[in-house]
């Protein structure tokens, strides 16, 4: 079996290339759910990322680092909530102001900050389980974020299909005329779902600072935010694709370093390069088939809801 | 509630020239608090910031050196942007049209003829199209979305210049440090005024931005790009084609943006090196919404964008402010823009005292 020892840390970098994905991508699933398209995915990882890489260093309290990301996220996603649907500025315009101002708050924030070392989140061990060959770490030798993130997909899931809750989210996203007239409150709603989608914007990013490379850089995200968007197409809209869709790029992203370990002869940068070609392609693949986008993306996303009344 | 949010019955014309004016009040008032925040007497860092970069001559002609790739890609995003074209892909738009326009000069650099530069300008234009023509096939063909396209495109487009400078594009003199040899005279973009930084480039800028006016007013393309972005349904029934509009705009917003590649490795940088743009593709967006599509707002905006890059440079040597500082504030004037158009088509009215009339 000596031949497959390669497998183990194959599987373990695609699980932390794939969590920060996972966050992102399930929040920002919900946010599209109650009709809302927030195209600042990246800018909320980004001030998630510096936020929970600075409570980190400074408190040196993880469980605090990572609630100050989240809560840093939602911060971001408030605003949009309040440009897109307090004042109705257009969604797709504003998602992409709040990437340009996270790209540069969070290089503001992290200037002192840049190339500090900080010990990587811990992983859990259980004496006897995660020293089981092969399946033992990579079930029982994971850091908190990553049970989490299965944890987050497993609720929301739960939350959307099986919750009264849930189907009122839905129904606001599909018809917020119909959902007001009821008596929801559609803004409120969606302000929320906005938020959660920050909420976990922000954790995604501090996945990055704190584990998947413990360190803050600028723009360290690149471009992640993005393939998050890109991921939920992938997953017409489904919690648990959304799952299967991030370890996938995971294993893309993570190509280029075992690639390489291995002695492949190509430059690194068009190894870099395939997380963003498959994301192209995926997106291409998917696309093609319009009736099955529309039968399962929000009808009302990316509409502005402005109550007659 | 207390304010309620209104809808005009018409948009008014007053507050589309009102609102970047808001936005920008908006954000120089924030950005006091921000100073404050920092340590720095806001006073002080507004002044580094807006006046001190326009002291000379010189500093003048470098705010031109700034806007001037900032003009050619927002006019070019603007007519896009007019036809709910959402390019946000620029900046791999830019490398691609530097990357193929200096291309000519790394594999023919004995060439000495005038016809070098303005072969090169061209094939940057070609380059920057059709890096653009990628997302408007996969729209038109598959309708994959083109701002997630447009962007990706850009990392897959930067990684390539990394894989030239670093390899088969280094200069053979350079002591292996990732840069091309530097461009001959006859690669260079000319000079307009002696003593600056000041290139043929802003001329060609200027020029697309008269002739992208011109084409909005006065010509069908304009018209039908005008009619798709604003009524799809009716510009179906006049008959205009939604591909061709989609096409049409990649391809010009492409162009464009290759152009102001290529006018910046062949005017200031003078060569081939791993980042060629502080985000100008990025910040363009800005400078096209803030100047609210139209072309003479693009020529302001573009200036004073171009300053916050001048100020943020000063600031970041006499005040030891972070360069990051202009990212912050671009992204707050965008930010502002977007909020105070609601009044464009809104208003807000006060309700008190008319709930206990009725």
């Amino acid at each position: 079996m000596a031949g497959f020892d390669w497998i183990v840390p194959v599987i373990l970098t695609m699980i932390t290339a794939a969590t920060p994905l996972v966050f992102a991508g399930i929040g920002e699933l919900i946010t599209e759910k109650s009709g809302v398209l927030n195209l600042g995915v990246e800018g909320m990882m980004l001030v998630g990322a510096v936020t929970g890489f600075i409570t980190a260093t400074v408190t040196g309290n993880y469980f605090l680092a990572v609630l100050a990301a989240a809560f840093a996220g939602s911060v971001m996603a408030f605003l949009f909530g309040v440009l897109t649907l307090s004042l109705m500025a257009n969604q797709v315009a504003t998602g992409l102001a709040l990437t340009l101002f996270g790209v540069g708050l969070s290089a503001l924030m992290g200037q002192e900050f840049v190339g500090m070392p900080v010990d990587p989140l811990d992983k859990l061990y259980i004496s006897g389980l995660t020293d089981i060959p092969y399946i033992g770490p990579i079930i029982f030798g994971q850091d908190g974020l990553v049970y989490l993130s299965f944890a987050v997909v497993a609720a929301v899931s739960w939350f959307l299909y099986k919750t009264k809750a849930g189907l009122i989210l839905r129904a606001v996203g599909d018809s917020h005329d119909a959902a007001h007239s009821i008596g929801y409150s559609v803004i409120g709603i969606r302000y929320l779902a906005v938020m959660f989608g920050g909420a976990m914007s922000g954790i995604g990013g501090a996945y990055l600072s704190l584990a998947y490379t413990p360190m803050w850089a600028e723009n360290m995200t690149a471009g992640r935010g993005w393939i998050a968007l890109a991921l939920i197409v992938f997953a017409t809209w489904k919690p648990g694709l959304v799952l299967i869709g991030a370890y996938m790029f995971g294993g893309i992203t993570i190509l280029q370093l075992h690639a390489q370990a291995a002695g492949l002869d190509v430059p690194s940068q068009v190894l870099s390069m395939l997380p963003y070609v498959a994301t192209v392609l995926v997106l291409v693949l998917i696309s093609k088939d319009q009736s099955r986008i529309r039968k399962h993306a929000p009808a009302c996303i990316g509409k502005i809801f402005h109550p007659a009344a | 509630m207390l304010l309620k949010i209104e809808k005009r019955s018409e948009s008014s014309r007053v507050m589309v020239y009102m609102t970047p004016i808001i936005a920008l009040v908006l954000t120089v008032l924030c950005s006091t608090v921000l100073f404050t925040l920092l340590g720095v007497s806001p006073v002080e860092a507004l002044n580094t910031f807006f006046i001190q970069p326009l002291d000379s001559r010189y500093d003048l002609s470098e705010l031109f050196v700034k806007a001037t790739p900032l003009m050619l890609i927002a006019i070019g995003l603007s007519v896009g942007f007019k036809a709910n074209v959402w390019n946000i892909g620029a900046e791999g738009q830019l490398t691609m049209g530097a990357i193929v326009g200096s291309s000519l000069f790394i594999y023919f650099h004995d060439i000495d003829s005038v016809f070098l530069l303005p072969a090169m300008i061209l094939l940057g234009a070609i380059g920057g199209a059709a890096w653009a023509a990628i997302p408007a096939f996969l729209k038109t063909r598959f309708n994959a979305n083109e701002i997630l396209t447009s962007l990706m495109l850009v990392y897959v487009a930067i990684l390539f210049l990394s894989v030239l400078v670093h390899g088969p594009w280094r200069d053979p003199d350079g002591f292996n440090f990732p840069e091309s040899r530097t461009f001959s005279d006859s690669a260079d973009m000319p000079i307009l005024v002696a003593g600056t930084r000041m290139h043929f480039g802003t001329l060609l800028a200027l020029l697309a931005v008269l002739g992208t006016w011109i084409m909005m007013a006065k010509t069908l393309v304009g018209f039908q790009i005008k009619v798709i972005g604003s009524a799809p349904t009716a510009g179906g029934y006049a008959g205009f084609s939604q591909k061709k509009i989609i096409w049409f705009t990649l391809l010009f917003g492409g162009a464009l943006a290759g152009v102001a590649g290529l006018s910046e490795v062949a005017g200031p940088i003078d060569q081939i090196i791993p980042t060629i743009s502080p985000g100008y593709g990025f910040t363009a967006i800005i400078v096209a919404f803030l100047g609210r599509l139209h072309p003479v707002g693009i020529f302001f905006a573009s200036l004073l964008m171009a300053l916050t890059y001048l100020g943020g440079e000063t600031a970041q040597i006499s005040l030891g402010l972070p360069v990051a500082v202009t990212g912050v504030f671009q992204g707050m004037v965008l930010f502002f823009l977007l909020a105070s158009d609601v009044l464009v088509n809104y208003r807000f009215r006060l309700n008190i005292g008319r709930k206990a009339v009725s």
